[in-house]
């Protein structure tokens, strides 16, 4: 389990988090959603442990995470970033075996070159790992970063794990951001911790097991889709009026926008 | 590209070999492989030199050679090491200030030496000079990259002008050193400034040749995680990268290796810049082969470029320095045009 109890995190004299506390188990696939500049971004890079400047605990299993050396952590815990800057030439399966680069010291070993090969089956890569990265579009570049993260956490082991994306659908068309959510749905059967920060409420209802709104900063809401998700939520976060009806495929809740014709 | 890679090193390596014995055999005197060979015998076996061309093999042409391979293999590593911290391929020494701060530092002894108290400069005898060169790339480059860097991000137009303010105030600050030495100090500046390794000592190459394996050695080590740095930080911290501790670590050795390299032999640009370019669009940027690559190919270059600068007018020389921008800056405009757009195997998003 990993869990946060009063987390408070200010960025100048802006209040960025106030008091969250939140708990993400495994097994069930967490989204945040929220406003832009609700604190969903800084929120994530507390629990993956970029960020260090905050009052509260962040526990991994129980364990404080300052506890956990960097390279401790990366071996449990990958995390997907909003955008990876690469400005090198590399080729993509070179990006790929970096998510590989805290289980070896300086050769990959034969295990690393199999759970890349895996990963990049997975993601339908293999007809890209010798192009050069910087040649690809951004939905490929996305995919290459998804396939470099998931090989970071891939080995099953007799640890939880954890995945965390900050906002992962952004240059992903429809059919690979349905791909890309199936894919971490079948991740959370290992024992496994995903969360991730979303802004589709309609995807988070159909993949979310458990669903975190945050509102300037503070936790508003928590609990699975089919709870707690209601117009007046929606309304109260996002200032956005709507009308929720029931999926008639899957049976959860879908969001319809009321905008003025 | 395991094979690509083993044939780009053999023959490299050849290349190398090559060309260093060629540079030790052509000059103002020319030397044959047999007096390379039995000059050393002697030397090994405590001899004096037999002849004038052993002499000028042993106690000239070899270190001047050794010296200059190996500056070669310096700037070309540190331009490596600079564009994976700064993650810009267009970074060099000469670029960000450690180059001017170095020679500013070296010059402020070269003029003022002989104000500083004799114990302390006998004391540190030969190291007085590439310690104040150390002192002065180190100030210098830190000034630029603590104003170019904002929040996360560093930005390169910031980089560019700031390195170029650096760099200005630096070569300003030689230029006011050599206004104010007397003459014969003034022309050693000058000459000193454009690069030249016709000075070159035994105690000079196993001064920066020590230096210059040590971070060698280091970086290597660090190459994984200088991979991991072309992500960003972010990402490479979440790839259990300690970021600040590489960060500073790479910055202090890149800026003793250029700055113990540039006391010696001057400032000599584009090095750095351009061997990096020429081995990522034929290799990478994987810095497991970029890295012992770029050593090579830079102590290649170099070596070269100090062969035209002692046989074009010989028996005068050119300095080195102007002979590498010569050759160096329409090539690198040249790669830049090329490749420069992002939509071509190996450009860059520079």
């Amino acid at each position: 389990m990993l869990s946060t109890s009063s987390i408070c995190y200010t960025a100048g004299r802006k209040d960025i988090l106030k008091n969250v506390s939140a708990d993400f188990l495994p097994g069930k696939f967490s989204m945040i959603l929220g406003q832009n500049g609700s604190g969903k971004s800084s929120f994530l890079k507390i629990f993956s442990g970029e960020t260090t400047k905050y009052s509260g605990t962040v526990l991994y299993r129980g364990k404080s995470i300052q506890s956990y050396s960097k390279n401790e952590l990366a071996k449990v815990r990958a995390v997907m970033s909003q955008q990876p800057e690469l400005s090198f030439p590399l080729t993509v399966d070179e990006v790929i075996m970096m998510g590989r680069y805290p289980h070896f010291e300086f050769r990959p070993t034969a295990i690393d070159i199999t759970i890349c090969k895996e990963v990049t089956e997975r993601m339908r890569l293999e007809n890209f790992l010798n192009r050069n990265y910087l040649t690809l579009s951004g939905g490929e570049k996305q995919r290459v970063h998804y396939a470099r993260v998931l090989a970071q956490i891939w080995e099953q082991k007799n640890e939880i794990r954890y995945l965390f994306l900050d906002e992962p659908l952004n240059s992903l068309d429809i059919a690979y951001q349905h791909e890309f959510l199936e894919l971490a749905k079948e991740l959370k059967s290992d024992n496994t911790v995903i969360v991730a920060v979303m802004h589709d409420i309609n995807l988070a209802a159909q993949y979310g097991d458990q669903l975190f709104f945050l509102k300037d900063g503070a936790l508003i809401a928590s609990g699975s889709p089919s709870t707690i998700l209601t117009e007046s939520l929606i309304e109260k976060t996002f200032g956005v009026k709507t009308t929720i009806i029931n999926n008639p495929i899957s049976g959860q809740p879908l969001i319809l926008y009321n905008t003025k014709q | 590209m395991l094979k690509k890679s083993k044939y780009f090193f053999s023959i490299s390596i050849i290349l190398l070999i090559v060309v260093l014995i060629a540079a030790i055999a052509f000059g103002a005197v020319s030397i044959r492989p047999a007096e390379m060979f039995s000059s050393l015998k002697h030397f090994f076996q405590g001899e004096a030199p037999a002849n004038i061309y052993e002499g000028v093999f042993l106690k000239l042409r070899l270190p001047r050679v050794l010296l200059c391979a190996i500056t070669g293999a310096v700037l070309a590593v540190s331009g490596v090491l600079m564009q994976g911290l700064f993650r810009n391929p267009i970074v060099e020494p000469g670029l960000v200030g450690t180059s001017a701060g170095a020679a500013f530092g070296a010059s402020l002894i070269f003029v003022l030496g002989s104000n500083i108290n004799p114990t302390f400069k006998s004391t540190m005898g030969p190291f007085l000079v590439p310690l104040f060169a150390f002192g002065g790339g180190l100030i210098a480059t830190y000034v630029v990259y603590v104003l170019a860097k904002t929040e996360k991000r560093i930005s390169i137009i910031a980089l560019l002008l700031i390195g170029m303010t650096v760099n200005a105030l630096g070569l300003s600050g030689v230029g006011f050193m050599s206004f104010i030495a007397r003459d014969p100090q003034a022309r050693s500046i000058t000459f000193w400034g454009l690069g030249n390794f016709s000075g070159a000592t035994w105690l000079q190459v196993s001064i920066v040749g020590s230096v210059a394996l040590v971070v060698f050695i280091i970086a290597t080590f660090f190459s994984k995680q200088l991979n991991a740095l072309l992500l960003g930080e972010e990402e490479a911290t979440y790839l259990g990268v300690n970021t600040g501790r590489l960060k500073t670590t790479i910055l202090i050795i890149n800026t003793a290796m250029v700055s113990v390299a540039t006391a010696f032999v001057g400032v000599i640009s584009f090095v750095g810049l351009i061997v990096p370019h020429i081995i990522r669009l034929l290799m990478g940027s994987d810095n497991k082969i970029l890295l012992p690559a770029s050593m090579i190919v830079g102590a290649i270059l170099l070596t070269l470029a100090d062969m035209a600068a002692r046989l074009l007018i010989a028996p005068a020389e050119i300095p080195v320095g102007i002979i590498v921008s010569i050759v160096c800056a329409p090539v690198f405009i040249f790669l830049l045009k090329k490749f420069g757009a992002v939509g071509q195997k190996g450009g860059y998003n520079a």
